[in-house]
């Protein structure tokens, strides 16, 4: 069973289920070339093992050793010791048979249920070990990254992956966006899923900066037929040279309640006021916040209304916030929605740019309105085509940045985004949230999650959230905290069979991009292909 | 027989028992070096030795030489006036059994009888020493037994006359180091003591 071309690191010595699995490293593999991350082939008796290393540590065979220690600058002295007086141990963490029993030979890897007997070899993972656990790049996998030290190809299967919301996490920095970049062409390529984009910072539609660098080609550059860039800042974007398709308005008219509730913390409001809103709604109707703005005081307060003088006025004082942004206008000239789900339904990825207007409020105003409506309008048609037993359609994933400010405990269970997140994929629209201060994030939306990728993550409180309801958190944060702080990132979840770290594939020259670009051509000739053949059979 | 031909022959054995025998040595300090690797026959079985004392006394017991230079110009000299001294010394090299060669298959342990008297002692050549040492287990009889002359300095020079026989002596020195990490696990003075004598 041995692989020819693995690399033999030492055997197993304990170990248990639960804590995973001590190996004792032979003297000729030395303890420095070790790498938390790092795959490991287990050679059981009647099964191989794989897992992953998750700690490294130094072992002597004699205490006196450390009290008097020998003469390191005697070089025959230090190659005997080593490996027998002294030696590495490795803590794997096995996660799967990979063969030896029949379900794994036909179902492929199956999760461990007991531990390598004592003095099992383990070796370095070999390319085909990791190709046979994570698949190869095809129609339905994604290559996403390299393991640490090795060129193998690690694949994500975007299929299973777009089923359940998921997160992208990490210090700022860490190369969240282009990680994200990376995946959200992915989905264009692989998946059936269409993605809206609320890109803050104008990522993602055109142009991407790089730190100490010229920008990088964003996703209409590279797939002008599949990505539709509006934009709620024509200026800013025209003076960027981005080709938008669409300027985004939005009228006074369609600000809702569950809008404003949302920015209760960032327009300071106080509960009151923001019960006063839903009173004001249900008096004046769509007009209710240029009312509002209107009243000169509470004695204008039409009958059967009760508010408070300070009431109205920290309310006027928000909603004067609101009146300010420069894409609010009395009544929108466009039915913004309608055209996003215009284009979603023709297969066009939408990105939404928000130009100059970074600011919090608008990103969540605008966010939680648009996907308010485009998710109301999904579940009536998921609805229907399951009573009319038609297509549903199309799955959409909804890109979010910031996401502590959308799900945090105060709002989770009010806004949108709590919804979809809960609900999952009911209704076909699931989330894929961003964000560097994931702690922020509410723990029930938090373990419905499915797949989490994270980059180096050093706050403890945000690498114990992101953990939170793994089996093995304590041998994953001591792998999470050693990630480099650029390229490398932490998958675990539902769309992978086992944690993995990888280093980011590569994103920004003009190979990259010819790659990326490539792939997709050749899969859409292939599935051509197929689908002549399936014709004529 | 042809191959003894080619060995050195350096004595012959005058006192056996399970785990040792002594050899007379044929020319008067003419003994095999500390730690050497010697052998002798018991009928089909070949016995394996490893020298950890070599003594030069009188032929007679009770008879103590006694200091004869005082007017002679060299040490050379005494010898040159008596040349008696020659046959009333005798040099004797004792041996720690460490293995055999039964039908052509070579044991690590002791084997089932000991030497016979007056069997010829032969110095190993060099691929009998190689071919002996490819396995280390000879080194738990060292260390398990109590021996007039010092374990460790016993061990030291028989892995340092062994390297000899090694191209990379440094290579053989480094894997028997190894072997005798783990056999000394909870010695590690003993180790180093060990180790600093084999040490190039």
């Amino acid at each position: 069973m041995t692989q020819e071309n693995s690399q033999r690191l030492g055997i197993v010595v304990s170990g248990s289920l639960n804590k995973g699995v001590e190996v004792r490293l032979d003297s000729s593999a030395s303890v420095e070339d070790m790498a938390v991350g790092r795959y490991v082939t287990i050679e059981g008796q009647k099964q191989r093992f794989f897992g992953m290393i998750t700690d490294v540590s130094l072992g002597v065979i004699d205490q006196k050793l450390t009290l008097t220690p020998p003469d390191v600058s005697d070089s025959f002295t230090t190659e005997v010791l080593a490996g027998t007086s002294t030696y590495g141990m490795l803590h794997v963490s096995p996660y799967l048979t990979i063969a030896g029993d029949v379900t794994s030979l036909i179902e492929g890897p199956q999760p461990v249920k007991t531990v390598p007997s004592h003095f099992s070899t383990a070796n370095l993972a070999s390319d085909q070990d990791i190709e046979l656990v994570f698949g190869k790049e095809d129609k339905e996998r994604f290559w996403i990254g390299n393991p640490l030290d090795m060129e193998t190809k690690v694949c994500l299967n975007l299929q299973e992956f777009v089923k359940r919301s998921n997160g992208i996490f990490g210090k700022s920095g860490t190369g969240k966006t282009f990680l994200t970049r990376i995946l959200l062409i992915g989905l264009l390529q692989k998946s059936q899923a269409v993605n809206l984009i609320f890109d803050m910072h104008n990522e993602y539609g055109w142009a991407g900066t790089r730190e100490g660098g010229a920008p990088v080609k964003a996703l209409k550059q590279l797939f002008p037929s599949n990505v539709a860039v509006f934009t709620l800042d024509e200026e800013n974007s025209r003076r960027r040279g981005v080709s938008t398709d669409f300027v985004v308005r939005i009228g006074y008219d369609e600000i809702e309640p569950e809008d404003i509730v949302l920015l209760r913390q960032t327009l300071n409001l106080t509960e009151l006021a923001v019960e006063a809103v839903h009173q004001l709604f249900r008096k004046f109707g769509k007009n209710w916040l240029q009312s509002t703005l209107a009243l000169k005081d509470t004695e204008e307060l039409p009958e059967g209304l009760n508010i408070h003088e300070s009431t109205l006025n920290n309310l006027q004082r928000g909603l004067a916030t609101i009146r300010r942004l420069p894409f609010i206008e009395t009544h929108a000239p466009t039915n913004t929605v309608g055209s996003i789900l215009n284009h979603l339904d023709r297969g066009i990825n939408v990105v939404l740019e928000f130009g100059r207007y970074r600011d919090i409020t608008s990103y969540i105003l605008v966010a939680n309105m648009l996907t308010r409506r485009i998710y109301a309008q999904y579940q009536e048609r998921v609805e229907k085509a399951m009573g009319e037993n038609t297509i549903k359609p199309r799955p959409l994933v909804i890109t979010i940045e910031e996401a502590h400010k959308f799900l945090n405990p105060q709002v989770a269970n009010q806004t949108i985004f709590g919804t979809i997140a809960r609900e999952m994929r009911k209704y076909n629209v699931t989330l894929l949230v961003i964000d560097q201060r994931p702690s922020g994030i509410d723990d029930e939306v938090m373990s419905q999650i499915g797949t989490k990728i994270t980059c180096l993550l050093d706050n403890e409180r945000d690498i114990d959230s992101v953990l939170a309801g793994t089996s093995d958190k304590g041998e994953l944060k001591s792998v999470l905290a050693k990630l480099a702080s650029k390229q490398q990132a932490l998958i675990f979840g539902h769309a992978v069979p086992m944690p993995m770290v990888i280093r980011t594939r590569e994103y920004g020259s003009p190979e990259s991009y010819r790659d990326f670009i490539s792939r997709g051509e050749a899969e859409i000739n292939k599935q051509a292909e197929k689908d002549i053949e399936e014709l004529w059979e | 027989m042809e191959e003894s031909m080619q060995m050195q022959r350096v004595g012959e054995v005058i006192e056996a028992s399970t785990t040792e025998f002594v050899a007379q040595c044929y020319e008067l300090y003419q003994s095999p070096p500390l730690g050497s690797l010697v052998k002798t026959r018991d009928l089909l079985v070949e016995l394996y030795g490893i020298v950890y004392n070599t003594t030069t006394t009188s032929l007679e017991p009770g008879r103590r030489p006694i200091a004869r230079g005082k007017d002679e110009a060299s040490e050379e000299e005494i010898y040159r006036s008596s040349p008696q001294l020659l046959e009333l010394l005798r040099s004797e090299s004792s041996a720690l059994v460490v293995g055999h060669n039964q039908g052509d298959k070579l044991h690590h342990y002791l084997p089932p009888k000991p030497a016979r008297i007056h069997g010829f002692v032969y110095l190993c050549p060099s691929e009998e020493v190689k071919e002996f040492s490819q396995s280390f287990n000879f080194l738990t009889i060292l260390i398990n037994t109590h021996l007039p002359v010092s374990q460790d300095e016993l061990i030291a020079a028989c892995l340092r006359q062994m390297s000899q026989a090694y191209e990379d002596r440094y290579a053989f020195l480094v894997a028997a180091g190894k072997e005798l990490a783990v056999l000394l696990g909870g010695e590690f003075n003993q180790l180093k003591a060990i180790l600093e004598r084999i040490r190039q």
